[in-house]
């Protein structure tokens, strides 16, 4: 497994303080940990090895039982999230329309996985369950604007618009 | 008392406290109910699902291992239904399972072989997909290979509950679940101190030591090198359980000529420098007492606690003991004294220690324990290893004649012997301080501070002061002795600990039992008593009586803790992360 991301992690005092005074209104409290790791995760996007030890030595708790927390549940991502996010639906009207396609068009095109971002963090991918959009299927969405009735091709177009609005 | 429930098992009708699991009343009726996940004191989750037994008039089975026992249950551990049950778990297990046991380090004692002779499995009956996982040998002491884990998790609470330690736990779910270091980094990264305690909780062969046998044939083949063995006092007393001979039989004699003759060897007793330990550590507690230098004092004997102290409380690293441990104050000896008497350049005295202990193996690779660059000690292999020489080298154990340890450190003192086991190192340190203090050879039994509790607490006058002192084993066990001390609950002069739960006598380089063994005898108390009974047995009582010693200091050390003595068996400590 590759948890080494290329990304550095780059944190703010600021960020530091809050996930400290989030540590403290939870350290006593039974089952902590896992508010403390989605608190984190609202606070810095993601749970990279850095804002777990500082969970880990707040908490007191190994660094062990926190990583196995954040690897247990999907909604923890270890990954950092990119400038635009994209997900693409795999929910069961969008797989049998071939969203499976979509995902390994857009995954090529950008040459990371579906959970990674890419190297200039300009784009990360992820894969969602239904977004109630089945008449539209297969669906994708980029920064929560929904795009209905992809094929690979019209998906890659839509992730070049993005990377053209930057330019 | 507990109120006593009354149950048939097979039908045979069997009485236990209430609260007991049917896992433990089962073995009333002579009954031991096959478990992987289960260990007695260690792991009790009811996960791996061998320990299904079916209950007259309920549905479905039930994991006897954590189900407890109710008045008038008739439980059958027999039936179709739960050998079918057991059989396809232990096929399922295969399925994922990279069976090259022909060349497992655990091929002739593990517990999944066990079961898959004993039910009669197709191993090839589920063929699933098997996930590769890169092998762990990022430390000097241990390998992990998650390739043959069958997920039990006894490691894990292991290093967690029983030894507050932490450095693996549970990764991922589903599927992609492995047991693991934080972010796979391997558990160099993390806080393991290498107590290998998970190694000899493993029923299968997914984590050993890492091995130094090659090393140690080199050696032996080397004629430029002259090459010495010593073993740790605890040696003698497990190593017989690797050729199949009882638990608490002592082999000292065997062990000693089975080393003879791997090849042209001196084959020395470590217990001389246990000896030479307790001498430089009861000073050095007389000293602290009456300087009112940090106290409580403790033990460094166990490398295991030193790098847990190192990790976990940098700030009590004054208070432990800066005597080094008696393996490495051993090669200390022999590459300074023992060259210097023999002519031998230290660069080519080529020293192993046989120890009990994983822990040992990162011990020998400090750097602050090597002098000029050649280390005091340069392999330690354990128990495991050396029984794994001996078979071999095709040595007829059992058969062996009884030989002496090589002069001139072949005589040691049954202090040195119980060294051993939990609370051996404070006895014979409290019998050489009460010689020292109040001139007195009468106190040699401190009876308080013996037996396999955990933490054990006593009170002494010696000198004509009280001295406190506790012993605790098991590193969760040495985290409640610390917390006490800190919060002010508690007030000792000296605290022994030691890693291994029992001490030396259970360490991670132990030969690994059975869990038959383990579930149902006292394996510690067992080989512990071995120990005991050399110490009883022998002349020499107290460390300061022997010969060896005043050899020692009257040729070489001159006197405790001072000049020689303090350049080359005392030591220092580093502050390490906690994550």
């Amino acid at each position: 497994m590759n948890t080494n991301n290329q990304n550095s992690f780059k944190g703010t005092p600021k960020q530091e303080r809050e996930l400290k005074k989030v540590i403290e209104n939870h350290k006593t409290q039974p089952g902590g940990l896992m508010p403390v790791l989605q608190e984190a995760q609202a606070i810095y996007g993601y749970l990279p090895i850095e804002v777990q030890r500082m969970v880990a030595e707040g908490m007191n708790v190994p660094l062990s039982e926190v990583y196995g927390v954040a690897t247990f549940y999907s909604q923890f991502s270890l990954t950092p999230k990119g400038e635009h996010r994209i997900s693409v639906c795999l929910g069961t009207a969008c797989y049998v329309k071939g969203a499976d396609k979509i995902l390994a068009a857009i995954e090529e095109k950008l040459g990371i996985k579906s959970g990674e971002c890419t190297p200039d963090g300009m784009f990360s991918i992820e894969s969602c369950r239904c977004l109630g959009a089945c008449g539209l299927a297969p669906v994708m969405t980029v920064d929560g604007e929904v795009y209905g009735k992809c094929t690979p091709e019209s998906a890659v177009r839509i992730i070049e618009s993005y990377r053209n609005k930057e330019d | 008392m507990k109120k006593q429930i009354h149950l048939k098992i097979n039908g045979i009708p069997v009485t236990v406290p209430e609260g007991t699991t049917i896992l433990q009343a089962a073995k009333q009726a002579n009954i031991e109910i096959p478990s992987l996940c289960y260990l007695k004191d260690v792991n009790c989750i009811g996960a791996c699902r061998i320990c299904v037994v079916q209950i007259v008039g309920r549905k479905g089975l039930v994991a006897s291992c954590v189900y407890p026992v109710e008045e008038g249950m008739e439980v059958l551990t027999n039936t179709p239904a739960v050998r079918a049950s057991r059989k396809t778990t232990i096929e399922l297990i295969l399925s994922t399972h990279h069976k090259k046991c022909l060349s497992c380090v655990r091929g002739n004692n593990c517990e999944l072989q066990k079961l898959s002779y004993d039910y009669g499995i197709d191993e090839d009956r589920f063929k699933g997909e098997e996930p590769i996982y890169k092998i762990d040998d990022s430390t000097p002491y241990v390998v992990r290979d998650n390739n043959k884990c069958i997920q039990c998790l006894r490691c894990v609470s292991t290093c967690n509950k029983i030894q507050t330690v932490g450095a693996i736990g549970q990764i991922r779910r589903g599927f992609d679940v492995h047991v693991g270091s934080p972010f796979d980094l391997g558990l160099s990264t993390t806080s393991c101190v290498g107590c290998g305690q998970c190694i000899v909780s493993c029923p299968v062969g997914a984590i050993y030591e890492r091995s130094n046998i090659d090393d140690v044939w080199d050696a032996i083949s080397n004629p430029n090198k002259k090459v010495v063995f010593f073993t740790a006092p605890s040696i003698a007393a497990t190593l017989g359980e690797c050729f199949g001979m009882p638990v608490g039989t002592n082999v000292e004699g065997k062990m000693v000529t089975a080393i003879r003759m791997l090849g042209d060897v001196s084959v020395f007793n470590m217990n001389v420098t246990a000896d030479l330990t307790i001498m430089e550590e009861a000073h050095e507690l007389i000293e602290r007492i009456q300087t009112k230098k940090p106290l409580p004092m403790f033990t460094s004997c166990c490398p295991g606690w030193i790098k847990f102290c190192e990790h976990n409380y940098p700030e009590l690293l004054p208070h432990l003991s800066t005597c080094k441990s008696p393996q490495q104050m051993f090669g200390a000896v022999l590459k300074s004294y023992y060259c210097q008497k023999n002519n031998i350049d230290p660069k080519d005295l080529y020293v192993i220690s046989v120890i009990p202990c994983t822990a040992k193996k990162f011990e020998v690779t400090r750097e602050e324990l090597s002098n000029h660059g050649i280390p005091d000690v340069d392999v330690a292999i354990t128990t495991r290893e050396l029984s794994r020489m001996i078979k071999g080298a095709g040595i007829a154990f059992k058969d062996l004649p009884d030989s002496d340890f090589d002069q001139p450190f072949g005589v040691a003192t049954g202090a040195a012997a119980i060294f051993g086991a939990t609370g051996g190192v404070m006895e014979a340190a409290l019998r050489t301080a009460a010689n020292l203090l109040d001139g007195t050879n009468e106190k040699v039994d401190f009876m308080d501070v013996r037996g396999v509790t955990g933490i054990k607490e006593a009170t002494y006058r010696i000198g004509g002061t009280a001295v406190d002192v506790a012993v605790a084993s098991g590193l969760g066990n040495a985290r409640k002795v610390i917390d006490m001390i800190r919060s002010g609950e508690k007030n000792y002069l000296f605290v022994e600990i030691m890693a291994c739960p029992g001490g030396c006598v259970n360490g991670g380089g132990q030969p690994v039992q059975s869990d038959s063994v383990r579930n149902y005898s006292e394996l510690k108390a067992k080989r512990a008593a071995v120990l005991y009974r050399a110490d009883r047995e022998g002349e020499l009582r107290a460390s300061h009586e022997s010969p060896v010693m005043h050899l020692l200091y009257d040729e070489y050390f001159e006197h405790p803790g001072k000049a020689k003595a303090h350049a080359l068996l005392h030591t220092t400590y580093t502050p390490r992360d906690k994550n």
